[in-house]
């Protein structure tokens, strides 16, 4: 494609849409789809079509809107819907000339959607993410013409390193510093691979990303591969996740038939295809050197680091792996420059983060929030707080590599580290909010069963360890357990952290660790009122009543 | 003309337990120790074959480095300080040793490799006398279907060293890794008995580097060790038949 394509391609769109007088966006991502979205979708076009308004009333199919909870949403101008029913089509499509359905609306004022601030989601809920001409008249591949046609790769790098962006996978390692080592790297094949095995339970920023965008995680490839020098993308997703491989492969399709992968970019000599690998949803798969092996056709198990595989990753040559969220941040941060980015979050954690808000609360759903925003907006304004007058006890954040955060710390700000600090992880962005009727005790052994069944089995404190601090955990829950079994519990955690050899392993024991931290009471309380601890006495009895 | 060889960047000087020792560019810490006399624990490590990493008994701290690094997988660098024993090391050396115990049955009596098992000569060594933990009694099978080996999962710890030697060596790749976390086990080509494979080449090498009893040799069990008494009839008989 050349240049003046992509502005003619979005001309002929906006053209196209002028002509509209109504718009009506239905989400048709997997949360609304699953209460039947995709029909309501089919018989809003009926419905249109029954009325002969097929040219005036824009239909189409979007991205996700954010409440989850109330959907299937539904936007027609500028009233938001929710809980539509298929056969509130009939309504909905009427009330475009009327007014509105007063029982269905959804505030768009209510602080779930004002305090947010969108950069990655920010066309999420306005294009149609199966079309690649409505993506482009909304800005698809902007970014990429702009940096093929004005930026030298060290001009692209400088630029991702000037904005402070950090890998949106967990560990927050610099995006522009992890570019520059690829970049550097000696060898003719490189690669850049997408990250999208999202596996924490209660997480799904990343499906929703792929589901709601794709083009723009390709945009962001795209800009990454001629940063480093790679001419082929590999975008790992979970099977698990039918609709994002859908998008995406529709979405791969596309931009190769438009140009916008393949040769000679926009005219220039960069080339760069992407395909995908689907993943059979092991949790370890994530972790970026069993990726590679996965990717590979090898089975997917971690080896040591280093070599890291920005020096010899995928088939022994620099890799430059990214998460999904990271990646879709590049496109703004190329369009709008680093400076602007950074003055976005905190002073070392930059721009936004997409949390998938679960749990006791009000307002399930995604949220996008700028770094640096206290924990106690995030969890009382946007989440609408606890329900059924509940009071709020904990949030865990980072799946199960993370921890929980008490109340007494509600007041934090959220970044990566203030929330290190606490003894949990950023991680990918799932929140899972806890009210007081939930069991410590027992949130750390559900994780630890995760850990247990997600171990890849190849390092014996990871394999074995988990194990046994489930056997621990289990036998505390139960009421079988002593002081002496905590203690051992301790020491576990302790080694399995220290010697694992991935990062499954390493943090395997911090959903314990930081629950010990702050409500090591429950685990006593569990103790003490287990008969196993008063053995000794227990035993005197028996010996007595057979002496008896 | 001979030209100066760069000994800085040939060869590396670094401190392993207080003892200044030097070593070749690429060589790793367990590999330098190893030759200056200097014992650092392993189990999955073999040399010959690649690095796993999968024991982690041979973990060291390095100093500057706030993690502890496995001495197999690290390659050494200029003026690196290494300690490879400590209480606290020991203390983890220890608890993995015991998780291996409690995995799975590990019955050194009635094992075909007592007294020559690397299990059991390492837990002697880190003095090892119980195990703190829960016993998880796997029920695990006895793959006797090959007519010359046979592999005993009970005694498996999973060091992958016959995975790597098949694959690595003999070329053959016939033993591989199935299933997660500790469910996970030795298989045979695609999960079939040892003895239907049709890649293995009978080699033997896997029996001859496994560190435990769980590969051997048949006839080699206690409970093959018959004896033949069916000989003294026979010599009598023909001892009174001489004249």
């Amino acid at each position: 494609m050349k240049p003046e394509e992509l502005t003619a391609m979005a001309e002929k769109v906006r053209k196209q849409d002028a002509h509209f007088s109504h718009h009506i966006h239905v989400c048709t991502e997997s949360g609304c789809v699953s209460s039947q979205s995709d029909v309501l979708l089919k018989n809003i076009t009926d419905e249109v079509q029954q009325r002969g308004l097929k040219g005036k009333v824009c239909v189409k199919g979007v991205g996700c809107m954010g409440l989850c909870c109330n959907g299937p949403l539904l936007k027609a101008d500028d009233t938001m819907y929710q809980f539509v029913k298929p056969e509130d089509a009939g309504a909905i499509v009427d009330s475009l000339t009327s007014t509105p359905v007063v029982e269905l609306v959804c505030d768009t004022k209510q602080p779930f959607f004002a305090r947010q601030k969108l950069i990655v989601r920010e066309n999420a809920g306005h294009i149609d993410p199966e079309s690649i001409a409505d993506c482009v008249a909304h800005g698809a591949y902007r970014a990429l013409l702009k940096v093929l046609t004005s930026m030298t790769p060290q001009q692209v790098i400088a630029e991702v390193s000037e904005s402070g962006l950090r890998g949106r996978g967990g560990a927050g390692f610099p995006t522009g510093l992890k570019w520059s080592t690829v970049s550097k790297a000696g060898g003719k094949t490189k690669y850049v691979i997408c990250n999208g095995d999202e596996g924490d339970p209660g997480a799904f920023m990343d499906r929703s990303v792929m589901e709601g965008d794709p083009h723009r995680v390709l945009e962001g490839m795209a800009i990454g591969a001629y940063a480093v020098g790679a001419g082929q993308g590999i975008i790992y997703v979970r099977a698990e996740y039918p609709l994002a491989v859908k998008r995406l492969t529709r979405a791969i399709n596309q931009a190769r038939r438009e140009g916008l992968l393949g040769h000679g970019l926009f005219g220039s000599n960069f080339d760069f295809n992407v395909e995908i690998r689907l993943g059979a949803g092991a949790f370890v798969c994530g972790e970026e050197t069993a990726l590679i092996a996965s990717v590979e056709g090898k089975r997917g198990m971690p080896r040591p680091r280093p070599p890291y595989p920005a020096n010899s990753g995928l088939h022994g040559c620099p890799t430059l792996i990214n998460n999904v969220e990271t990646f879709a941040n590049i496109p703004a941060i190329m369009e709008r420059g680093g400076k602007w980015f950074a003055t976005i979050g905190t002073e070392k954690s930059k721009g936004t983060k997409i949390f998938a808000l679960t749990g006791k609360i009000k307002n399930t759903g995604l949220i996008e929030v700028p770094m640096g925003i206290p924990l106690r907006e995030i969890i009382y304004d946007i989440a609408g707080g606890i329900p059924d007058g509940k009071a709020f006890k904990a949030v865990q954040t980072g799946g199960p590599s993370g921890g929980c955060i008490p109340a007494e710390h509600l007041d934090i700000t959220v970044d990566y580290e203030s929330l290190t600090k606490l003894g949990s992880i950023m991680g990918s962005g799932g929140m899972i909010v806890m009210d007081e009727t939930s069991n410590m005790v027992d949130v750390a052994r559900f994780f630890m069963e995760f850990c247990m069944t997600e171990s890849c089995g190849k390092c014996v404190p990871c394999r074995v360890g988990t194990y046994e601090m489930h056997e621990l955990l289990d036998r505390i829950c139960k009421r079988q357990a002593t002081m002496a079994d905590l203690n051992l519990l301790k020491e576990l955690c302790d080694m399995v952290k220290q010697t694992s050899l991935c990062g499954l392993g390493q943090s395997a024991p911090n959903p314990v660790l930081s629950t010990l931290r702050y409500f090591e009471n429950e685990y006593l309380k569990l103790i003490q009122s287990s008969p196993a601890s008063h053995a000794g006495d227990g035993d005197h009895h028996v010996a007595l009543e057979v002496l008896s | 003309m001979n030209t100066p060889v760069d000994i800085a960047t040939e060869s590396i000087t670094l401190r392993i337990d207080d003892k200044d020792v030097s070593c070749r560019k690429g060589e790793t810490v367990l590999q330098v120790a190893r030759e200056n006399g200097i014992d650092i624990p392993t189990l999955c490590y073999m040399e010959g074959l690649t690095v796993w990493g999968g024991c982690r008994l041979c973990m060291v701290e390095i100093a500057g480095s706030p993690k502890l690094q496995a001495a197999c997988a690290t390659v050494c660098t200029e003026g690196m300080i290494i300690s490879t024993q400590s209480p606290r090391l020991e203390n983890y050396r220890r608890m993995i040793v015991e998780l291996l115990f409690a995995e799975r049955n590990h019955v050194c009596s009635v094992c075909v490799s007592n007294g020559h098992c690397e299990l059991q000569t390492m837990a002697v060594k880190l003095g090892i006398d119980h195990v703190r933990f829960a016993y998880r009694f796997p029920h695990l099978e006895v793959d006797n279907s090959h007519d010359r080996m046979r592999m005993d999962h009970n005694r498996c710890i999973l060091c992958t060293r016959c995975v790597r030697v098949c694959a690595e060596i003999e070329g053959a790749h016939t033993k591989d890794i199935k299933g997660r976390g500790v469910l996970a086990a030795i298989i045979h080509d695609l999960d079939q008995n040892w003895g239907e494979s049709s890649t293995c080449t009978s080699c033997g090498k896997c029996v001859n580097i496994c560190p435990t009893g769980a590969l051997t040799h048949r006839g080699t069990a206690v409970g093959e060790m018959t004896k033949k008494t069916t000989f003294l009839p026979y010599l009598t008989l023909m001892r009174e038949a001489q004249p």
